[in-house]
């Protein structure tokens, strides 16, 4: 009884919690390079409307994640434009964003709604899956879920242990002393938001061709200002984001659990369970003991002289 | 030179005079083409969402097909408030006789629009106020929930059923106790288990809940939400079975594992309401169907149904058009233990709104 709960448990936060870590990781990308992001729910939906457009036009999937991923990409360039070369705020020029993307994805959207995809395939591991217990929970899922955590671990090599990634958060900690040192602000801040915008529109394409496997309006609901929340939470750590998206995403999942074995608590409570535990952690955790936060984050840079 | 003046002056006088026939004849023949009527229809979201929406878009699509003559202003995504109410003004300058503001959410706006625009007539679904020009149009929709429990409480073979619910509104609650309370008279062992995700559209949570039931040994699944597709779909793929809600052609998504859905079939009640606009025979009233009604269905079944209970659900039809059958006849009591309906008494069904406890054996909470 307690096996088959925590089984559940366990699957539901790996599947809602994949969409999640993706965006953090994003977001993690945008901030590292000193720009704050809040468009990237509508960098989602792109990516989101995308993937599922391509997959019912190809019956490929994994056509519609590259073409997710694309989309997501080019719609943070957008967002770049703004930011860095017209030196617009970035907090405004986030929230049109988003704004625009929750329009456009709707448009590009209305003739797919209600069509049929059989989205991404799961993979079951050879043997591995097998396993008791642990091999259906671990084992039998959609190929984004298996590249997650690679990818968290390959953003974070990139951002701590490559030249590229020590610049980049050079630009992020004092644009000014970097471009000092021979870097360009400019163009690292539009490679990062290349890169953000695709894992932002993996993130889309992960709740419209795996999660849920359908098309609607603004689906991702809510869950890119999460991942700007995440991001706080993980303290600008691509590591950390994987904590704080299972965290998210097992809440979620947990509260739902608890509903679908009739545990007496009110379903409005339920709902406000990860939002609770989320402050919950926060209050113990506490702020950052360390300063955390990249030193321009959320400043523009407009040259040096 | 005079002769050349007076040439261009022919000329531009010839010209005149085409212009002029041709704006006769333009407008001559607009006024044949004009429709008998125009009907403008809002929508809350996509039309394409095999539940809500797309009920509403094919009575609309029906309505024109029995009549001809009518047009159709047909806009989506409206949000509720001051966006619906510019939709609808807009309609009515573009010569809206009849506007069908599809959605609960657009009362408040339309009864404005009404009130400044008295010679237009609006339908409203669901509501609870009505105007001198604004009538309201729904159906009952217990009894139906109830012959859904019947199919599904056959179908089951773990004797575990599921409800995915926006949230616990009075009127989701009694769906849901009326479709427990259809399983219970045909297999009492068996339990319905309800979970609100709090919305009427995320289909990823929709997704995590209909899994959540399905890792407790549920097999047969409901959905009340405003598109049913996520659920459907995810049950399917696990093998499990599913009945929806609002749309009739949602079967497609679960070919395999669809029992059967409650379905709004509008177009017939479309046509009456456009008729009566056009011959001036339209009244104001707060319109109540049933099962006897032509706009509420019972979608086909699916293959996994077995053939006695579809005989049985024809039987209690019956039952309940020539009431026979009450869906909340006494003793009920609810899921705490506390008796709600008094043995030989019957819950009224004018007073579903105030239905705040789910029945015995649903296992939820309501509150």
């Amino acid at each position: 009884m307690l096996g088959s709960f925590l089984e559940g448990l366990l699957s539901g936060s790996i599947l809602a919690g994949t969409p999640l870590l993706y965006a953090t990781l994003g977001e993690v990308m945008d901030e590292r390079a000193g720009i704050v992001n809040l468009g990237l729910e509508g960098v989602m939906l792109m990516g989101a409307v995308a993937g599922f457009t391509t997959t019912v036009r190809t019956g490929n999937a994994v056509a519609g994640v590259f073409a997710a991923a694309l989309a997501g990409a080019l719609f943070n360039l957008i967002f770049g434009f703004l930011v860095i070369s017209r030196q617009a705020n970035q907090l405004a020029s986030g929230l049109a964003l988003m704004f625009c993307g929750v329009g456009l994805s709707a448009l590009v959207g209305a003739s797919s709604i209600g069509s049929r995809i059989k989205g991404l395939d799961e993979i079951a591991i050879p043997l591995l899956s097998d396993l008791p217990l642990v091999g259906p929970i671990l084992f039998r899922y959609d190929i984004l879920v298996y590249l997650a955590i690679p990818i968290s671990i390959l953003v974070w090599w990139t951002l701590f242990y490559t030249r590229w990634g020590l610049s980049l958060r050079a630009v992020g900690e004092n644009p000014i002393a970097a471009f000092a040192a021979g870097k360009n602000p400019y163009r690292l801040q539009y490679q990062a938001l290349f890169i953000a915008g695709i894992l932002g529109g993996i993130a889309g394409a992960h709740l419209s061709l795996a999660l849920a496997k359908t098309w609607a309006e603004w689906m991702t609901a809510g869950r890119g200002f999460v991942a700007v929340a995440l991001v706080i939470f993980s303290k600008w750590h691509p590591l950390r984001a994987i904590a704080g998206a299972l965290l998210f995403g097992g809440a979620i999942s947990l509260q739902l659990q608890m509903q679908a074995r009739g545990v007496p608590v009110s379903p409005f409570l339920l709902d406000m369970l990860p939002y609770l535990l989320s402050l919950a952690v926060l209050a113990i955790w506490g702020g950052a003991r360390r300063h955390s936060a990249p030193g321009s984050l959320g400043r523009v840079f407009r040259g040096t002289e | 030179m005079e002769k050349r003046k007076a040439n261009i002056r022919l000329t531009f006088l010839g010209v005149l005079a085409v212009f002029i026939l041709v704006a006769i004849f333009t407008l001559a023949g607009i006024a044949a083409a004009q429709p008998k009527l125009k009907v403008g229809i809002l929508h809350i979201g996509s039309v394409a969402d095999a539940g809500y929406n797309q009920a509403h878009a094919e009575g609309v699509q029906i309505m024109k097909k029995n009549l001809p003559g009518v047009e159709v202003i047909e806009v989506e995504n409206v949000p509720e408030g001051a966006d619906a109410e510019r939709v609808m003004e807009n309609m009515i300058k573009q010569g809206a006789k009849l506007i069908i503001p599809a959605s609960f959410g657009y009362l408040d706006p339309a009864l404005k629009v009404a009130k400044k625009y008295p010679d237009v007539k609006f339908e409203h679904p669901g509501g609870y106020k009505l105007a001198p020009n604004l009538g309201t149009y729904w159906a009952s929709t217990p009894e139906a929930f109830y012959l859904m429990g019947i199919a599904a409480g056959k179908t089951t073979k773990t004797n575990k059923l599921g409800y995915v619910v926006a949230l616990p509104i009075s009127f989701f609650l009694a769906n849901v106790n009326a479709f427990h309370l259809g399983v219970q008279s045909v297999n009492p062992k068996a339990e319905t288990r309800v979970v609100f995700t709090g919305t009427f559209l995320d289909p990823g949570k929709e997704a995590t809940a209909t899994n959540a039931l399905l890792d407790q040994g549920i097999d047969a699944i409901g959905v009340i939400v405003d598109s049913p597709i996520t659920v459907v779909q995810a049950a399917e793929k696990r093998g499990a079975y599913s009945v929806g809600y609002h749309y009739i052609g949602a079967q497609k998504f679960a070919p395999k594992g669809w029992i059967s859905g409650v379905a709004f079939t509008w177009g017939e009640l479309y046509t009456r309401f456009a008729k009566q606009v056009m011959d001036g025979t339209w009244k104001s009233e707060s319109l109540l169907g049933d099962l006897s009604s032509d706009y509420l269905a019972i979608a086909p079944f699916g293959p996994a149904v077995p053939p006695e209970a579809i005989g049985l659900i024809k039987t209690r039809k019956q039952e309940f058009t020539s009431g026979k059958l009450n869906v909340f006849q006494g003793p009920i009591k609810d899921n705490k233990g506390v008796e709600r309906v008094k043995s030989g008494e019957v819950f009224p069904m004018t007073n579903l709104g105030k239905m705040d406890w789910l029945v015995e054996g649903v296992m939820g909470q309501a509150k």
